[in-house]
């Protein structure tokens, strides 16, 4: 009997290649065949690795001919946000300028540990550029497209990673977030991803954005998967100055484990606030299921996003501005004028905001220890229209582009670790954020995990495209 | 031009510009000036939080 292995997860795929059921070869041809014959609709790959895809995958079939392990990701395709190291590819991180820079010498450490594990990469995805955004479009390479209805965005950064995994591209993709970018991709494009605590995971050869906040982390269609790949990638790294030296933390073989002990309270105040009836919706679902009656408030969250605006946009700026120089109009015109702006800002205003993230995340910190998790809105809306500039929220016009990340900002601003889950609600999906302490992904995934099981989350099945 | 100019966020933005040697051509100037306006709005909002003399900033380095 042949195996289809288009609809197979990750860690089906993993078992049936180590099991000699199916070949990483035919997995990845099939990854590439579907890559071929859909992405010039979702937009989503601006690199496809083929060769190099085919020659990994030949290589795990000789091993395990041989009767080596091939890994916990045996055959497993993936692709990464444009803005890692892939060897050979220069890394465009989304814009036109970093486009003339050398091909990369070496992966990234993340994509060297997935392989490590067997995963084979078909690709790099697309991307806002620079990683300043929360739409998925991109002027240079145009809009990664949603999954569900192409006519609306993705969402960003990390759209082209939504995108391959919701549209089913790939089982497991890779991304970043700085102030939302694997969480409202997730949200818009129905699936899971994990943005770990800050230095969890290294970030070694991957283009920089805002050193203070940004992560890199994983997307999949199911909890099982996500932690398999974060398991995976986990680990010190000197190469990142920020990566934690705390040893591997594996949590594959904790998901099943009961969280009826676990304390869960939603978030109030300024997570209720600016939220369209499906994030209410989404919310309530998730705290219904997981018996969660307590509400709990996150001090001066406001502030908090408004901090992490600040230093998102002054970093950006310090960061580029040598590129803001000498190629002002090789950006996109949007990106650009914010970073102008963001080298303007004042330096004791910069500063304040990080003394404010200090008082912060101390008061947050005193929250977690009444409380094991916090639930919240991955984003306030679902995937707007591609272009869609305003939306009227209690018959106010709002600005999209900054509001689709108010709820996940004042998160990442302080590291914590959160899986974005989709609610598949019709006609589109929507996110709700699990969020736990400092270093306990474990919890977050296992009540991930727990509302999978109960059907609450689940990554719906992609339109037509 | 921008000289005389009774706003003094645009006599800022000349000055910093300056300093900085960054360009700003005209057509863009519109966009940078909103967008300097919602960051010193949203650092106004942080910079009115009291906080203790021996606040650390909570920037990241260990040697």
């Amino acid at each position: 009997m042949t195996i289809n292995s288009d609809d197979l997860s990750a860690s089906e795929i993993a078992q049936a290649v180590a099991g000699g059921k199916i070949s990483a070869t035919s997995v990845t041809e099939a990854a590439l065949a579907r890559i071929a014959k859909h992405d010039s609709v979702l937009n989503s790959f601006t690199d496809v690795t083929a060769d190099r895809a085919r020659a990994k995958a030949k290589a795990i079939d000789a091993a395990i001919a041989a009767g080596q392990n091939p890994g916990p990701l045996a055959g497993v395709p993936f692709a990464v946000k444009n803005l890692f190291d892939v060897e050979g590819l220069p890394t465009r991180a989304g814009s036109k300028i970093n486009r003339d820079l050398k091909p990369s010498s070496r992966d990234a450490t993340l994509v060297e540990r997935m392989e490590a594990a067997g995963a084979v990469l078909v690709g790099a995805l697309n991307m806002g550029e620079y990683a300043y955004d929360f739409t998925g479009e991109n002027v240079h390479d145009g809009p990664s497209r949603n999954p569900h209805d192409v006519t609306r965005m993705t969402g960003g950064s990390s759209g082209g990673s939504g995108a391959a995994v919701g549209g089913r591209l790939v089982p497991l993709a890779l991304g970043s977030d700085t102030n939302g970018s694997i969480r409202v991709p997730s949200s818009f494009c129905g699936i899971f991803g994990l943005k770990p605590t800050y230095g969890r995971l290294s970030r070694a050869r991957s283009f920089p954005f805002v050193a203070s906040f940004d992560h890199l982390g994983p997307f999949a269609r199911n909890v099982g998967d996500l932690a398999l790949a974060y398991d995976a990638m986990q680990g010190p790294d000197a190469d990142d100055a920020a990566c934690s030296t705390r040893a591997v933390e594996p949590v594959s073989d904790l998901l099943a484990q009961d969280i009826g002990g676990l304390r869960i309270a939603v978030a109030g105040g300024y997570f209720q606030k600016n939220v369209f009836p499906e994030a209410v919706e989404a919310v309530a679902r998730v705290a219904k299921a997981l018996g969660a009656t307590r509400t709990v408030e996150i001090p001066e969250a406001a502030r908090a996003r408004a901090a992490a605006y600040v230093i998102s946009t002054t970093e950006g700026a310090s960061l580029h501005l040598d590129r803001l120089r000498q190629r002002p109009g090789d950006f996109d015109p949007a990106v650009r004028d914010r970073l102008l702006a963001g080298a303007m800002v004042p330096a004791p205003l910069v500063d304040r905001a990080q003394k404010f993230r200090r008082w912060y995340r101390a008061q947050v910190l005193e929250l977690f220890k009444t409380v094991d998790v916090v639930i919240a809105p991955a984003t306030p809306c679902v995937a707007p229209k591609l272009g869609q500039a305003t939306f009227v929220l209690d018959g106010v016009e709002l600005p999209v582009r900054a509001n689709i990340g108010i709820h996940t900002q004042p998160i990442s601003f302080i590291g914590l670790p959160v899986v974005a889950v989709p609610i598949p609600l019709r006609p589109m999906p929507i996110g709700v954020q699990i969020i736990a302490a400092p270093w306990r992904e474990d919890i977050a995934l296992r009540v991930a995990h727990a509302l999978e099981r109960m059907g609450v989350a689940a990554a719906p099945p992609a339109g037509d495209f | 031009m921008t000289t005389g100019n009774p706003d003094p966020l645009d006599n800022y933005i000349d000055a910093v510009g300056k300093a900085l040697a960054l360009p700003i051509e005209d057509a863009w100037r519109p966009a940078v000036k909103a967008n300097l306006e919602v960051s010193l709005r949203l650092a106004r909002l942080v910079d009115e939080f009291p906080l203790p003399d021996e606040t650390e900033p909570a920037s990241v380095f260990a040697a």
